[in-house]
Parts: C-alpha cells; sequence; structure tokens
C-alpha cells in the first residue's frame, strides 16, 4: 500500500519576463489501486503538476510538498523518484538517438531493480510486454521514439509502465493522438499494470473519452493552477455535457 | 631531401588551411626540423588471401597536394607501401593493417598506396597506435566498380602526433567509404580528401572524434566534385571533454561546372561535455552548376540534451549512466558502420572509459 500526498503545491517556471506561477497551490493524495483524473483546460497547469512531480528541472517549487509513504520526493533527483516507484508517461516522449528500445528497458529496469534482470527471463518479459500491447517485435531494435509514430511513443511509455512496475503512475494525456483502437490498447496495458500491481494512478486529460476504458475512482477539475472541483465519475459525465465554460470564467 | 631542409614553404598559423593546428605541437613536421628516424612502421596483420599483395616499390603520387607536409613526406619517403587488391578479387574477411616501430624523439615519413582493381571489394583496417611522430600520405586507388570499406583508427598514445592526407580518387561506378575513427593522439590532423575521376562514382565519409584532457584533432575533408553524377555523404560526430581541447571540421565540397547530377550532402555534430573545450566547425560548399541533384550540409554544436536525460533519469538510470548511453548513442551511428564486432566493443569501452576518466 502506497500513498503519494501533494500538499499545497506550488510551482512556478523561469521565462523571458521573469517567473511565473503556474501551480498555486495544489492538494491531492493518490493511494494504491486508486485511479484519480486530471481533468482541465489547455494551459492550466495539468503538465506542470505532472513534471513537477516528477522532478523536471524547468519548474521551480516555490512551495507546499509531495510525499510519497513519508518519504520526501522534491528533494529526489529525478532518477531517486523513478526508485522510489513514481512514473510518469510522457505527453511528448523525447527520442534518444542511437540508443535501441532494448538497451534502454533493460538498462532502465537494472537501475530500478538494483541488478541486471537474467537474460533469458528479461528476454520473454519485453516479448510479452510487447505483444499485450500490440507491438512488432522490430519495435525493440529501433532507436528510443526516433521516428515512431504517436500511436507508437504511447504504447512504448505503456509498455514501461507494466515492466518497470511503479507504484504510482501519472499518465499525462497519454489519451492524446491515439485513434479508437490505440486507444483501447493503451488502456487495456494501463488496467492490467492496475490489477497485477495495485498501481495508483494520476491520469492527466483534457477529454472524457479515455474514460471509458480506464474508470476513474476520483475526478478533480484543475483550473487556473489548482483543483476548483472535486467528485466521483459522474463529474465527467458533466464535464462531457457543460465543457470547462463554468470553471475558466470562475 | 632539399625540400625537407628549405622552410619557404613552413606555414606560419596565419593560412586559411593552418589557422587552427597548434604549429608547435607539430614536433616540427611542418617546418622541417623533425629528424627522420628512417622507419617504415605500417606492416600487415592479416594473412594475405590470393590476389592481395603489400610491398614496398616506388611509386609516382596518385594526385598533387598543396598541403607542405605531405610535401616533406613526398620529398623524404623513398618507397611507397603498397597494399594491392587485384580486379575481381571479392574479399570476404577484412584486412587488417597496423604499425610497429613507434619513437617519439625522431619523426617517420610515410607514404602508403591502397588499390583495388576493376570490380574488386574488400574491407580495409588500419589501426594507428602507439607513440610516434608520423606525417603520412595515404592515397587510395579505387578502379572501376570496385568498392573499398576503409576504416583508420587514431589510438595513439598521449604523445604522439599524427599528420597526414588520406587521398581517395574514384573511378567509374566505384564506391568507396571511410570510417575514420579518432580517440588517441596529442595532435591528429586527417585530411579525408576524395576526388571522383567519372560518372557514376561515390564516396561515404564516416567519422567519430572524441578528444579529452587538451587533445588536437582536425579532420579536414575536401570532396571534389569534378565529374557529373557521383554522390557524396559526409558524416562526422564529436565529443569533446575537458580543458583546452580542441577539435576542428571543415567540410570542404566543390561542385565544379562540369559536375552535372551532383548529390551531396555533409553533417557534422559536437558535442560539448564539459566546459573549457572548443570545437570549430566549418562546412564550405562551393557550387559552380545549378544543375544538381542535391547539396547541402548542416552542423550542429551543443551540450546534453536536459530532455534526453531527463526521460532517461525518470526511468531510473542515473544521471552518470544517462549520459553515458546518449553518448554511447551518438556515437554508434557512425561506429556501428564498421561492421567488425569486436572493433565496435574495443572502441565503446575505450569511449566508456574516457567519460569515467573525464568525470563526465
Amino acid at each position: 500500500m502506497s500513498r503519494l500526498e501533494i500538499r499545497n503545491l506550488q510551482v512556478s517556471v523561469n521565462t523571458d519576463a521573469g517567473a511565473v506561477e503556474i501551480l498555486k497551490g495544489v492538494d491531492l493524495t493518490i493511494n494504491s489501486g486508486e485511479t484519480h483524473a486530471i481533468m482541465g483546460p489547455n494551459g492550466s497547469g495539468k503538465s506542470t503538476l505532472a513534471y513537477s512531480i516528477a522532478g523536471h528541472p524547468k519548474y521551480t517549487i516555490v512551495g507546499g510538498s509531495v510525499t510519497l509513504d513519508g518519504a520526501d520526493v522534491l528533494e529526489m533527483s529525478v532518477d531517486e523518484r523513478a526508485k522510489a516507484g513514481l512514473f510518469l508517461a510522457m505527453q511528448y516522449p523525447v527520442e534518444v538517438p542511437g540508443v535501441s528500445v532494448s538497451n534502454f528497458l533493460r538498462t532502465a529496469a537494472t537501475a530500478l531493480r538494483g541488478e541486471a534482470p537474467k537474460l533469458r527471463t528479461w528476454v520473454g518479459e519485453v516479448k510479452e510486454a510487447m505483444e499485450a500491447l500490440n507491438m512488432d517485435p522490430a519495435f525493440a531494435s529501433r532507436n528510443v521514439n526516433e521516428g515512431f509514430s504517436g500511436g507508437e511513443k504511447k504504447r512504448h511509455e505503456i509498455m514501461q509502465l507494466e515492466l518497470l512496475k511503479p507504484k504510482i503512475a501519472i499518465l499525462d494525456e497519454t489519451d492524446s493522438g491515439l485513434d479508437v483502437d490505440a486507444l483501447r490498447i493503451v488502456s487495456e496495458g494501463v488496467n492490467r499494470a492496475k490489477d497485477k500491481n495495485n498501481l495508483g494512478v494520476l491520469l492527466i486529460t483534457h477529454y472524457t473519452r479515455i474514460l471509458k476504458y480506464i474508470k476513474p475512482d476520483f475526478v478533480h477539475v484543475f483550473a487556473n493552477g489548482h483543483i476548483v472541483e472535486e467528485g466521483g465519475p459522474d463529474l465527467a459525465d458533466k464535464l462531457e455535457a457543460n465543457g470547462y465554460a463554468d470553471y475558466v470564467s470562475k | 631531401m632539399s625540400l625537407a631542409t628549405t622552410n619557404y614553404l613552413t606555414p606560419t598559423g596565419r593560412e586559411e588551411a593552418w589557422r587552427f593546428t597548434p604549429l608547435k605541437r607539430l614536433q616540427g613536421l611542418h617546418d622541417g626540423a623533425a629528424i627522420d628516424g628512417q622507419r617504415t612502421s605500417l606492416v600487415t596483420k592479416s594473412s594475405l588471401p590470393v590476389g592481395v599483395n603489400f610491398v614496398r616499390e616506388s611509386l609516382q603520387p596518385l594526385a598533387s597536394s598543396d598541403d607542405v607536409i605531405i610535401e616533406r613526406v613526398r620529398g623524404l619517403a623513398e618507397e611507397v607501401s603498397h597494399l594491392s587488391i587485384a580486379a575481381n578479387c571479392e574479399l570476404s574477411e577484412p584486412i587488417f593493417l597496423g604499425r610497429v616501430l613507434g619513437a617519439l624523439d625522431t619523426a617517420e615519413f610515410s607514404r602508403v598506396r591502397i588499390s583495388l582493381g576493376a570490380h574488386a571489394v574488400a574491407t580495409v583496417v588500419l589501426e594507428n597506435t602507439g607513440d610516434t611522430v608520423l606525417a603520412e600520405d595515404l592515397e587510395i586507388s579505387l578502379a572501376p566498380g570496385s568498392s573499398l570499406k576503409f576504416v583508420t583508427i587514431q589510438e595513439f598514445e598521449s604523445k604522439s602526433v599524427y599528420t597526414a592526407r588520406h587521398h581517395a580518387v574514384v573511378d567509374k561506378d566505384a564506391h568507396f567509404k571511410s570510417i575514420t575513427i579518432t580517440v588517441g593522439g596529442d595532435v591528429v590532423r586527417i585530411l579525408p580528401t576524395v576526388e571522383f575521376i567519372a560518372p557514376g562514382a561515390s564516396a561515404e565519409l564516416l567519422g567519430v572524434y572524441f578528444a579529452t584532457s587538451g587533445q588536437f584533432f582536425e579532420h579536414r575533408m575536401h570532396v571534389d566534385h569534378a565529374v557529373p553524377h557521383a554522390k557524396s555523404r559526409v558524416n562526422y560526430k564529436g565529443a569533446l571533454v575537458g580543458r583546452d581541447t580542441h577539435t576542428v571540421w571543415i567540410g570542404d565540397v566543390l561542385i565544379r561546372a562540369i559536375a552535372e547530377g551532383t548529390d551531396t550532402y555533409e553533417l557534422n555534430r559536437n558535442l560539448l561535455l564539459s566546459d573549457g573545450s572548443r570545437a570549430d566547425s566549418v562546412p564550405n560548399l562551393e557550387i559552380e552548376t545549378g544543375e544538381i541533384v542535391g547539396a547541402g550540409h548542416a552542423s550542429t554544436t551543443g551540450r546534453f540534451d536536459d530532455e534526453q536525460l531527463f526521460y532517461l533519469m525518470s526511468r531510473g538510470i542515473s544521471m552518470e549512466n544517462a549520459r553515458r548511453l546518449v553518448v554511447r548513442g551518438f556515437f554508434n551511428e557512425i561506429i556501428t558502420e564498421i561492421g567488425i564486432e569486436g572493433v565496435q566493443e574495443r572502441l565503446m569501452q575505450r569511449i566508456d572509459g574516457e567519460l569515467e576518466k573525464a568525470g563526465v
């Protein structure tokens, strides 16, 4: 059982015009096995929340705290956060030229497990994860995210989620740019990880369509750098019907 | 002899061709001060298959040169080490050349020829190692329809100086591919140059250099499109670390008026791994005809990409290992082109070792 606690998190980003405050006090608690959907209009700070928790150097923490099972996440380096059990599926996964997917995955698994996975079982693990996401075996020898289609990038992210077995995963607009089939395949991957590893999920999205595949326990509406309304799955239905107009004007 | 002792050709450092080179560190190769040690260091390290010969003989130069050190070499070296591969000879295994008899107190002036007969196919690997002060005029001739992969690996010891021209003359429908790896030596200055003499000729010049702790590595290409319908590709990648480390890449491509249908592209990328290093990168494209398939160049010099490091680290990979992965990946594209497992692995280990030493 793990718990990610975000308390009064305030984050700014440096721009040419000076520091701009983006998160204005976010409070959120995610437990193992729970799925929280964060929904909000573009520019509301959803991605900033995701990247701040993962430790992207672009963002400056101005105040508040983030803890995972009581440990101070904000004090950890980026790799330490992953080792503590956090995972961020990125909206725009980064190309790493010359580094093959198989080399990357094995290096990551070695780092997270503290020892190199045994080659024989590892090959089987990767093959299984790729088959489950309907990925061509040739994928493993391609360079990380290089020349991947939008759908391939997202499948690759979810494959990592399944292989690396984090405690809490943040999915940053994993649904964007996916067609119906890819959305279903990717969602099934997330649901498998939830079932197998009792994963806690923070699902960031602009649209409600992914919530048909990944059922949220809680829905939080995000606007102007903080959570403006919270509720159960039915809140998503209300957003589907009314949009974000009520919140943006507030 | 007279050429070497005269100094009217001696560069001052103001010449375009010498403006980056630290002349004082050339051990007198450029100004005639170096003493000729009368050495011949080049040896074959493979048993030679039928159709392949390696002899010392007198040969006229294939091509003229305006490089003063090459002029001095031609004045001093009486014989040429000549590796010849007979027409229609298709070699399944690479031929390895290496060095013996190195020394730092005197210099070696070396002439080398590699020639392929018509339709011959070969891979030649020249492994440059040891302590040496070496000036070399290396000429390669590719007869019509032949194909050569020429790998040179500069893994000299830390006080060595190597200045060389690696000049290929490529005939009709022949293909020249060079992979130039420079990781060792105090000063290494190589002129990889190509001259096309009939249509259908092509060349691919690839290179990797990794300079650390004050090393100076210069690669100064020249590709002469003097005939129609020839194709050239240049791709050099360099990484630098440490104070006063300096690399130079010059990519001169000349498309003469007659060279219609030319297809050329050159690329140089540099990765600065620490403060205090300097990478010069100068692509020069001179085009005398518009009737071409394509001509382009790109040059980038930068530091580690924060987004790449963040992505790798967000998967639990430490900063150190993330950087190592990125550098390995950066060089991998070229190193895998060597196609010889053992050589590739050795080079990657060397790069890892250098990274560790440099504390990157």
